[in-house]
């Protein structure tokens, strides 16, 4: 604290501004040393005046000191929330939100929509809805629609076992925190199912609001520790940044783990290794996460390497988070989802009684895309008893999840069966989706692969292609001088050139020097065919410029 | 409707009792002997997750709403089911303010207008009348891909802010909205944390210190817990109907100031658990000590309909801001809460909400759009709910008369029951019990005999939880105890809705006066 600034504060403020004080403000929002991964470039952290601070105001007019300051501003929010970067939503989406509405304010542009090809948004990308869960929901939320003919049989016995379960056979009564009992029942049937038999037991479901949610729930539950034991969880480069976001805001170490691009991204026991060795002698390591399929970069695990993962978890005492929320999403020849509970318990009990793990699904992806609903699970291995009772505490003060997405959640564990009068329309439709998605897949690895300086290895399931692209040596200088990274820079000419929105590489974290960009294979085929040549044509166009 | 309960409450008090006696040093002591094992490669028992080394604020979090007696109410409710016999049939849970579970219906524009958006191929249906296909269309047209499965904004939908800051504007007699100061939100409660979350800075005694009312609801106190920000109690004065004391305020932030930063204070109003509504006066007088004290105000206004007592009228910390000038209009940062949780409507399910920001710092308010976008959006289901709350049927609309007449047959039973509520209780000696004013709880004054106290302090147990344990095990009737929401040392209470019905919540009082007298006998 300087000394002029120091003249104008009356004692009063000086008893106010105790030792700690001033020790904060020199330290200003600098508490959080954790973030290693470059993510796109933040506002500058500058130093905190005690104008911003916000000292009382009568105080300062006594000295004839500026005008008061508001209670809460940069320099005096939560520190951690400041370091939090959410790249998905960042700032190329909100350019993109500007643009669309200049385009509806007349304005023109060199193209006639934006297309935001930046999120896993699928009803946005004009997916239809599954006609048998809308149903339904129609049904649960307007019960007198139970009386219309209209209505297959099944829609309506699944409706009335959903409102059975709920207070006063309303939706709109809390459920438990936990989630609806039927529905976790429902849930835990179709994990056994999926897991050729191996048991879950409905009690170690928690119904969430979209996975997101359990996610951060259970990273909160893992935070501990100051300094060198301060927890620290391991995750993937690239990753998907609610990760990155959320440990930011837990003020938890983030442990980066490269995946291998040269390898289709697949996950290296080895880079796992190195990294928790390095990360032990400035943290704790105490969590793996891992996203299977791989989101931003589609790679499908293979059984043999979700064991290695395993046995590393078990030797070295992780926490084992297995995002699967893209389970459905399976697309390549040759691959195969396996989810982690499944490979534990098969690898016996030395492992399935011991390793703990919370693995985690939503209503978002797959081939439901049904985002807006904000329905998930996660379920909970091995979880000292103690814990889960925190847990369950925990959830409880948000009352419960919401009940519409917990509906959805339910008819996707528990979808029409053979015999049922909404079967064959039902799986008619969710195969329609699934292939139209393989068929994407497969066309945004081929064209990207035509263009010269685009490499990007196939999309075997997930929801993104994360190409890698090279950009000339005088693009990175220019974006350099204007302080943004040079996928960022890259990102932002495309959309303000083509409408088209992508999220820049860096917002995921990337090897040093490599740059990327995340793109939904998303849109329906005619509108996705078109992107993909509009982003070939900026790629040569911007590496013409800048060569 | 039931929810699982994994724990005896042996096991659940042997939990909070763990909970509450591992001192900092020990957890510290076995994160670094673990760590130590692991990195030295020797064997190592115990779960990589335990209570020792878990998030030590998580474990200081409380919430009495759903606590110890609730998970009870759960297992006796199992029971009861599997055979057991026990002294009533059923068990009534007045836990929780949680209006369809106690037989309300939903008002059924609201749900014509969801089912309409959940499957669009009603909009051909001419069952559903023409304004709440309007509706339905309007808030599909906002839709991505015309679909609430898509995502919406992070803020919330923008023709829904737009309908939330013109029903704002309404509701103040034409004080400006921003529909850019409008964050939709997972319930009001979503709101409520992330704004304190935005708050908290600091370490020792530049800790970030949050004032709350005694009695308070308890995902404040979650809340800060949580967030390891510190409470500052503000005692409401229970012999002037809950009334907020400016001294008290005063009093209790220059005592906090000794220990803490207190940059922010939090209302509740109309009040829960109390049921009070504040004057016109009370809030001026609250803005002002904000202002003076240099606090950010956030007004929890969620049963801002729920308004019974006659005098009584809900009055909008925005508004009186307003309307007290420039002076402070421009200067008390503000934010306010709303949700579809309550009022006429109930419906908690659907975790709609939202809140108003008013003078907030713009750079902080490009954080607070950055934080939200983390989780992505709020639920669009509670999203679409929320827009037909602040834009119901108009007077020329077709569905006008039906919705007003189920609106205010609700609203007028809720005046009835609290009416009922406290005229029932006050003739019951050893109760005594303020108005209920508004919102959907009544929060009475119990005396317990010495020998009652006694034997609950026996037992580990705080007098309140004691009282209500018994009650719940002998009548089947599920309250919170007071202790669970905070009160003055020495006094005791406990928090009942009165959302049952008419006839069960006469039914209920009558069983809770019985008990309370036979209580108190058995323990004189």
């Amino acid at each position: 604290m300087s000394a002029t600034r120091m003249q104008w504060l009356s004692p009063r403020n000086l008893r106010l501004l105790n030792p700690g004080r001033n020790e904060s403000l020199r330290r200003g929002g600098s508490g959080c040393r954790s973030l290693t991964l470059p993510l796109s470039p933040g506002r500058a952290l500058s130093g905190p005046s005690a104008t911003r601070r916000g000292l009382p105001k009568e105080k300062m007019t006594e000295n004839r000191a500026p005008p008061r300051a508001k209670v809460l501003t940069i320099d005096t929010m939560n520190p951690t929330v400041r370091k939090v970067e959410y790249a998905v939503r960042g700032p190329i989406v909100q350019r993109a939100l500007e643009l669309e509405r200049e385009l509806s304010e007349g304005m023109k542009k060199p193209f006639v929509e934006v297309i935001k090809a930046n999120i896993g948004d699928a009803h946005a990308m004009g997916q239809q809805p599954i006609t048998f869960f809308r149903q339904v929901l129609a049904l649960c939320s307007y019960p007198e629609l139970l009386n219309d003919s209209t209505f297959p049989e099944d829609a309506k016995s699944r409706a009335r076992r959903i409102l059975q379960s709920c207070g006063g056979n309303s939706m709109g009564s809390y459920s438990a925190s936990q989630g609806i009992d039927a529905v976790r029942q429902d849930v835990a049937r179709y994990i056994e199912r999926r897991d050729g038999g191996v048991p879950c037991d409905p009690d170690n479901v928690y119904l969430t609001t979209g996975a997101s949610d359990g996610i951060v729930t259970m990273l909160k539950l893992l935070v501990c520790g100051e300094g060198a034991t301060r927890t620290g969880v391991m995750i993937s480069i690239p990753q998907y940044p609610l990760y990155s976001a959320a440990l930011a805001e837990l003020a938890a170490v983030q442990v980066n783990y490269y995946l291998n691009e040269e390898k289709c991204w697949s996950m290296d026991l080895g880079e796992l290794q190195r990294s928790l060795e390095e990360a032990r002698r400035h943290c704790n390591p105490r969590a793996l996460c891992v996203i299977n399929p791989g989101n931003p970069t589609g790679q499908v695990q293979s059984r043999q390497c979700i064991e290695d993962v395993i046995r590393f978890a078990a030797k070295e005492r992780l926490f084992l988070m297995a995002d699967e929320v893209y389970q459905d999403n399976v697309y390549a020849d040759g691959c195969q989802f396996h989810s982690f509970k499944k490979v534990l318990f098969d690898m016996g009990p030395e492992y399935s009684d011991a390793v703990e793990l919370a693995s985690f699904h939503s209503t978002s992806k797959c081939y439901m895309g049904e985002c807006g609903f904000r329905g998930g699970y996660m379920e909970i291995i091995n979880m000292d008893e103690e814990v889960k009772a925190q847990l369950t505490k925990l959830v409880s003060v948000r009352l419960c999840p919401p009940v519409p997405g917990q509906a959805l959640m339910d008819l996707v564990v528990n979808p029409p069966q053979p015999g049922e009068p909404s079967h064959d329309k039902f799986i008619k439709e969710r195969t329609a989706t699934l292939s139209a998605l393989a068929e994407k897949a497969e066309l945004t690895e081929q064209v990207l692969n035509t263009v010269p300086g685009i490499s990007c290895n196939p999309v075997q399931g997930a929801m993104y292609s994360f190409p890698r692209i090279t950009i000339p040596e005088k693009a990175v200088k220019e974006a350099t001088d204007k302080g943004q990274q040079p996928d960022m820079f890259y990102c932002m000419k495309l959309l303000e050139e083509t409408g088209i929105c992508l999220v820049p590489g860096s917002g995921f974290g990337q090897r040093e020097g490599t740059h990327h960009f995340r793109m939904t294979i998303l849109p329906p085929k005619d509108k996705l065919t078109i992107l993909l040549n509009k982003v070939k044509e900026f790629h040569q166009r911007f590496t013409q410029q800048y060569s | 409707y039931s929810d699982h309960c994994p724990l005896t409450p042996l096991k659940w008090a042997r939990q909070l009792f763990l909970i509450n006696s591992f001192s900092v040093r020990r957890s510290a002591r076995d994160i670094t002997n673990m760590s130590q094992q692991a990195a030295n490669g020797l064997p190592c028992r115990g779960k990589v997750l335990n209570l020792d080394n878990m998030n030590p604020n998580v474990r200081r979090v409380e919430y009495a709403v759903r606590g110890a007696i609730v998970q009870r109410a759960l297992q006796i409710d199992k029971e009861l089911k599997e055979g057991v016999k026990k002294p009533f049939t059923e068990v009534i849970k007045a836990n929780i303010g949680d209006a369809h579970a106690m037989g309300q219906k939903p008002i059924t524009f609201l749900r014509q207008v969801l089912a309409l958006c959940a499957y669009p191929d009603l909009l051909d249906d001419n069952k559903f009348p023409d304004d709440s296909k309007q509706r339905a269309r309007r808030i599909l047209e906002a839709c991505g891909g015309h679909s609430i499965g898509a995502y919406s904004s992070s803020q919330g939908i923008e023709c829904i802010r737009q309908d939330v800051a013109r029903y704002i504007e309404k509701r103040d007699d034409g004080i400006s909205s921003d529909p850019d100061n409008i964050y939709l939100a997972t319930g009001a409660s979503d709101a409520i944390v992330t704004m304190l979350k935005l708050l908290v800075c600091g370490k020792g005694r530049d800790r970030t210190g949050v004032m709350i009312s005694i009695p308070q609801y308890p995902l404040y106190s979650a809340a800060l817990a949580d967030l390891a920000a510190v409470q500052i109690n503000y005692y409401l004065d229970e012999d002037k109907c809950w009334s907020l004391d400016i001294a008290e305020l005063k009093r209790a932030v220059t005592a906090a100031r000794q220990h803490c930063n207190p940059r922010v204070i939090c209302i509740i109003n109309p009040g829960n658990p109390t049921g009070q509504v504040q004057s016109r006066q009370c809030i001026e007088d609250v803005i002002r000590f904000a202002k003076e004290e240099h606090l950010f105000l956030m007004a929890d206004e969620v049963y801002q309909d729920n308004v019974y007592a006659e005098g009584c009228k809900f009055h909008s910390f925005k508004r009186v801001l307003f309307e007290m000038g420039p002076e402070y209009s421009t200067t008390v940062e503000m934010a306010s809460f709303h949700s579809t949780s309550k009022c006429y409507m109930g419906e908690c399910g659907f975790r709609g909400g939202y809140m108003e920001v008013i003078n907030m710092d713009p750079e902080v308010k490009a954080q607070l759009t950055k934080l939200v976008s983390v989780r992505l959006c709020p639920p669009v289901p509670g999203q679409a709910l929320l827009d037909l709350v602040v834009n119901p049927p108009q007077p020329d609309e077709p569905s006008y008369d039906k919705f007003m007449k189920e609106r205010t047959a609700v609203l007028a039973a809720l005046a009835e029951k609290a009416g009922l509520t406290e005229q029932i209780f006050n003739t019951v000696p050893g109760i005594t019990c303020n108005p209920v004013q508004g919102a959907m709880y009544t929060f009475p004054r119990i005396t317990l005999p010495q020998k009652a106290i006694d034997k609950a302090k026996a037992e580990g147990q705080v007098p309140d939880m004691f009282y209500c344990m018994k009650l719940l095990e002998e009548e089947g009737i599920c309250l919170v105890p007071g202790s669970g929401f905070g009160q003055r040392e020495g006094t005791f209470h406990f928090r009942m809705t009165i959302l049952p019905p008419t006839e069960k919540l006469k039914f209920v009082l009558q069983k809770i006066s019985d008990f309370h007298i036979r209580f108190t006998q058995e323990f004189s």
